[in-house]
């Protein structure tokens, strides 16, 4: 590994100059000739039968195309669970439930065109927490399930459980034990740019769908599956990804959105676009899914875990996303962060009348090291233990196989506490002789960081095209949306094929041109991309090294002619270098036993050049190359809780040092510190950009963002009053290390980053408070209020 | 009824017939096509929307294009040099990661002008509280600070400060 020219390197990303320049192009910056503008008619009610929809007024205003409702168009149901409709029919279960939709000659008549949709309810009771929408003799909010079967209640029917070891001997063997209920609460992504969709129909009935969406190529299936509801078959899908500005998880699944601008495109034949504006993107897009835990957990009188136990309660909200499978992910931190022995887990998710959730980074992973590594401080407190010690005694090592069946090939959790202790001077600073008010905490995470596995293929093609030039065009089907895909890829790309980065040319994915990938999740883009990258890329090296023993002796001869007679020429015989003989460097063919001449060495597109237009008598010739990578992984059996679901694992510890004011609550971040073990670092400049960015998410998370609903309807739809971490929020140092382990199943030995920042940054806080001033707070956010009570018990104790 | 409006834009005059009603923004998104400027809140909150008049940062979505008849406009377009090299600033970003998703890039890097514009040589405070009006999601702000940091640097260096 010491031979890598560019992985490691901090250089700016490939899309950084249109971006500074304000050249990318979003889905905001995009028209079509002739294009409509879609809006939407969402519910006014929670829960409720729709009576009467009348859309005449509307109808008739001018500049009005096409006003559409459920009983207008096919029914087109869409969710894993189909249990959801692009437009409500009968009844509509939350607050933002899709009832009618306008396509007009601009945005202002569209919304105005909206504004005239009368709607006729009659309420229902609604059923906003999981114990009301569990309680006996509950109304149903689906009566039945997709397939019009009758349901006897609100579980959504999403079984995720795990049972390893002996929970009671565990407990037997338990000389400290600690419980308690951890919550988090819904958070908006929040993603700069909004969401929106242009779908339009060319004049064979084929759609093409610009979307800002993380998952392309099941996005086509989607589109295609309500195609068919339509009665259209046979006909071509194409999803285009413009530039993103930032998703997080939001474009993980498609939405109501998108089949209403299809609905209104195939209804008006005209280009249709939906755009959300930053109300309608908090208001009526899945938030992250909350979350209710209790957590128990037991050690021996040394401090070594004995087991761990833990219920998992989620208010999915009217219908089934991804918030639905946020435990999938839970397993692997629930089974699998620190050494333990007998592990219970089991999850049961809620349908209610509040907004329906959806995937946000780190996907359930968060939630679940909040309540652990939390429980985790209290159990070490109980046991006399200090908590970093108990984190070591417990530490998980390089070739553990966890309980959950995960195959931990490298880990570098123990060096990630070490660095971590010793940059907050642990010794010194816990629980120790300090200024009053001031703690250190810490947390530590596992992450899947060589993909999850969570469909039946986690896999991703590549296509590497060299041009006449020298260029490598590479098409993928993962989605660049600001992490630096693209950073890493062309490190990569440059890497595995022998050229310089910026010869690497990466299109935004088109499902027309690039190969099936199953979606930009999971920290999987850069790992899956890499791996497929360096399979093209050595199928790319021993073609051109085949044809360079015909082709190489002719360039030299040129060189020869062009430059004179090189030294050292009668010691090296040109003509016959077989194709082991030969490399590829920073866009050059050379010859590995000999010197670097200059007369020695072929520039790449000159020899492709020759290689495409061949004398006489040959036969001409270009290089492309596709690789399909599907990592060696399991598809757990979720019942059971049990598979191998990535194929390397990425750790980290996060520390921080807080002020508290104890008269106000408020809580001060002095440092932080992040120490990573994330395998070889790709690109330098990307892989401190995602832990910043993380940690700042995880920042928010735990002190101050929280979607807040009155009986499903959301209070805090706008910046105003949903604030996210500003610049003079952040006016702290945060120190990043890493930890480079070289995974044997990494590209270059790299594993996934993208989600590991926000992972533990809430608990690692919330044990600083602890440390600070003695009250343990256990729901999220950590608001001064919450701080100011539980101290004011304190108190009272 | 629509208005006549002038102003100079990135150095040029420009002229529209517009709705009155109009904001700055929708004039040089979609009449202008200038779409370097993003909206990302409409109400003044996240500071995508940031442009230059007369010098001055302001948001565009809450600035009504009246307003800035006879200014002088600047938006990110009209930071590169016409052969495409990016201004100290923009290198600035693109060196240190200033820039993720890059929706909110072209409001922060018009901040950053102005700041910079306005003092030369800010501490890591002051760029922060003048960041405080323009929201970013993707970077935590970190490599952003430093990317005007070293744009202050640069920008000082070329002028021989």
């Amino acid at each position: 590994m010491t031979d890598l020219l560019h992985i490691g390197r901090d250089v700016p990303r490939p899309d950084g100059a249109d971006k500074v320049g304000g050249k990318a192009l979003y889905i905001h910056d995009i028209t079509r000739p002739g294009m409509l503008y879609g809006a939407i008619k969402f519910s006014e009610h929670a829960h409720a039968r729709i009576v009467r929809i009348d859309t005449s007024r509307a109808q008739r205003l001018p500049g009005v195309r096409a006003v559409i409702t459920g009983d207008d168009v096919p029914e087109v149901r869409f969710g894993f669970m189909r249990d959801n409709l692009a437009l409500k029919k009968g009844k509509v279960r939350q607050f933002r439930d899709e009832i009618a939709a306008v396509a007009a000659i601009d945005p202002d008549i569209a919304k105005e065109a909206v504004d005239l949709i009368d709607v006729e309810y009659e309420p229902l009771p609604g059923l906003f927490t999981t114990a009301d929408a569990l309680a006996d003799g509950a109304a149903l909010i689906h009566e039945t399930d997709p397939t019009g079967r009758p349901v006897t209640s609100n579980l959504v029917p999403a079984a995720c459980s795990h049972r390893s070891g002996d929970l009671e001997a565990g407990k037997r063997a338990s000389r400290f034990v600690a419980e308690g209920h951890y919550t988090v609460p819904r958070i908006q992504q929040a993603s700069l740019g909004t969401a929106g969709c242009i779908a339009e129909f060319d004049l064979n009935g084929n759609l093409t769908v610009t979307a800002k969406t993380q998952i392309p190529f099941l996005a086509q299936r989607d589109f295609t599956n309500a195609l068919r509801a339509l009665g259209i078959k046979d006909k071509n899908v194409r999803v285009v990804v413009p530039a993103v500005g930032g998703a997080f998880g939001s474009g993980l699944d498609t939405h109501a959105y998108e089949y209403i601008s299809i609905l209104l495109a195939w209804h008006t034949g005209k280009p249709v676009k939906i755009l959300y504006d930053r109300y309608e993107e908090f208001a009526y897009l899945s938030p992250r899914q909350s979350a209710e835990l209790f957590i128990r957990q037991g050690c021996d009188e040394n401090g070594k875990l004995t087991f761990r136990e833990i219920e998992v309660t989620q208010d999915n909200g009217a219908y089934v996303s991804w918030g639905a499978t946020y435990p999938n992910v839970m397993l692997v931190a629930a089974t699998s962060l620190h050494r333990v022995p007998n592990v219970y887990f089991n999850a049961t998710i809620v349908y209610t009348n509040n907004t329906y959730c959806q995937a946000m980074r780190g996907y359930g992973n968060p939630e679940v090291t909040w309540g652990i590594e939390t429980n985790l401080e209290e159990l070490a407190e109980k046991a006399g233990i200090d908590a970093l010690e108990m984190r070591l005694l417990n530490c998980n090592q390089p070739g553990d196989v966890t309980p959950m069946g995960l195959n931990l090939q490298s880990c570098g959790l123990r060096e990630c506490l070490e660095g971590t202790a010793e940059a907050l001077d642990w010794d010194r600073t816990r629980s120790v002789s300090r200024r009053p008010g001031r703690g250190v905490g810490m947390a530590a995470l596992i992450n899947v960081g060589g993909g999850g596995k969570i469909y039946r293929s986690d896999g991703s093609g590549i296509i590497l095209k060299l041009d006449d030039f020298g260029n490598v065009n590479v098409s993928y089907g993962g989605v660049e949306m600001g992490q630096g895909l693209h950073s890493a890829l062309s490190l990569m790309v440059a890497e595995a094929v022998g050229v310089l980065p910026e010869r690497v040319i990466i299109n935004q994915t088109d499902t027309a041109t690039a190969p099936w990938d199953v979606g930009t999740h999971a920290s999987r883009g850069a790992f899956m991309a890499g791996n497929a990258a360096r399979i093209a890329g050595a199928r790319l090296r021993e073609r051109i090294f085949a044809l360079a023993e015909q082709v190489y002796p002719g360039e030299v001869e040129r060189n020869l002619a062009a430059l004179g007679e090189g030294e050292g020429l009668d010691e090296f015989d040109f003509r016959s270098v077989t194709r082991d003989g030969f490399d590829l460097r920073n866009g050059w063919l050379l010859c590995k036993d000999a010197g670097d001449e200059p007369w020695l060495r072929v520039e790449l597109g000159r020899f492709l050049r020759a290689a495409h237009f061949a004398k006489e008598g040959g036969t001409g010739t270009m290089f492309t190359e596709e690789a399909f990578y599907e990592p060696p992984t399991d598809l757990p059996d979720w019942s059971a809780g049990y598979g191998n679901m990535s194929a390397a694992y990425t750790f980290g510890v996060q520390g921080v040092e807080v002020e508290v004011d104890e008269d106000t609550g408020e809580v001060t971040i002095l440092r932080m510190v992040a120490v990573t073990d994330g395998g070889r670092v790709l690109s330098r400049q990307a892989a401190e950009g995602q832990l910043y960015g993380g940690i700042v998410q995880g920042v928010g998370y735990a002190l101050y963002e929280e979607v807040h609903s009155s009986e499903g309807r959301i209070l805090n739809p706008g910046f105003t009053d949903y604030k996210i971490p500003t610049a003079a929020d952040i006016a702290f140092p945060i120190e990043l290390q890493w930890v480079e382990t070289n995974d044997p199943e990494g590209p270059f030995g790299a594993k996934g980053l993208g989600e590991a920042g926000i992972v533990p940054t809430a608990p690692a806080i919330a044990n600083a408070i602890y440390d600070a001033v003695g009250v343990r707070i256990r729901d999220l956010p950590i608001t001064p209020e919450k701080v100011v009570q539980a101290l004011a018990a304190k108190v009272g104790e | 009824m629509k208005v006549e409006v002038g102003f100079r834009l990135n150095g040029y005059e420009v002229r529209a017939e517009v709705e009155p009603h109009l904001r700055l923004l929708d004039v040089l998104r979609d009449t202008l096509g200038e779409t370097g400027t993003k909206e990302g809140c409409g109400e003044g909150e996240c500071g995508a929307c940031t442009v230059l008049v007369d010098g001055a940062a302001i948001n565009s979505c809450l600035f009504p294009v009246c307003e800035a008849a006879g200014t002088s406009v600047m938006t990110v377009e009209g930071l590169a040099e016409a052969n495409g090299a990016l201004s100290p600033i923009q290198r600035a970003f693109l060196d240190h990661g200033g820039a993720q998703c890059g929706f909110c890039t072209p409001g922060i890097v018009m901040a950053g002008v102005a700041l910079l514009a306005e003092n030369p040589n800010p501490s890591d405070a002051e760029i922060r509280y003048s960041l405080t009006g323009n929201l970013c999601r993707c970077t935590g702000y970190v490599q952003i600070v430093a990317a005007i940091r070293a744009a202050a640097v640069a920008t000082r260096g070329e002028r021989g400060d």
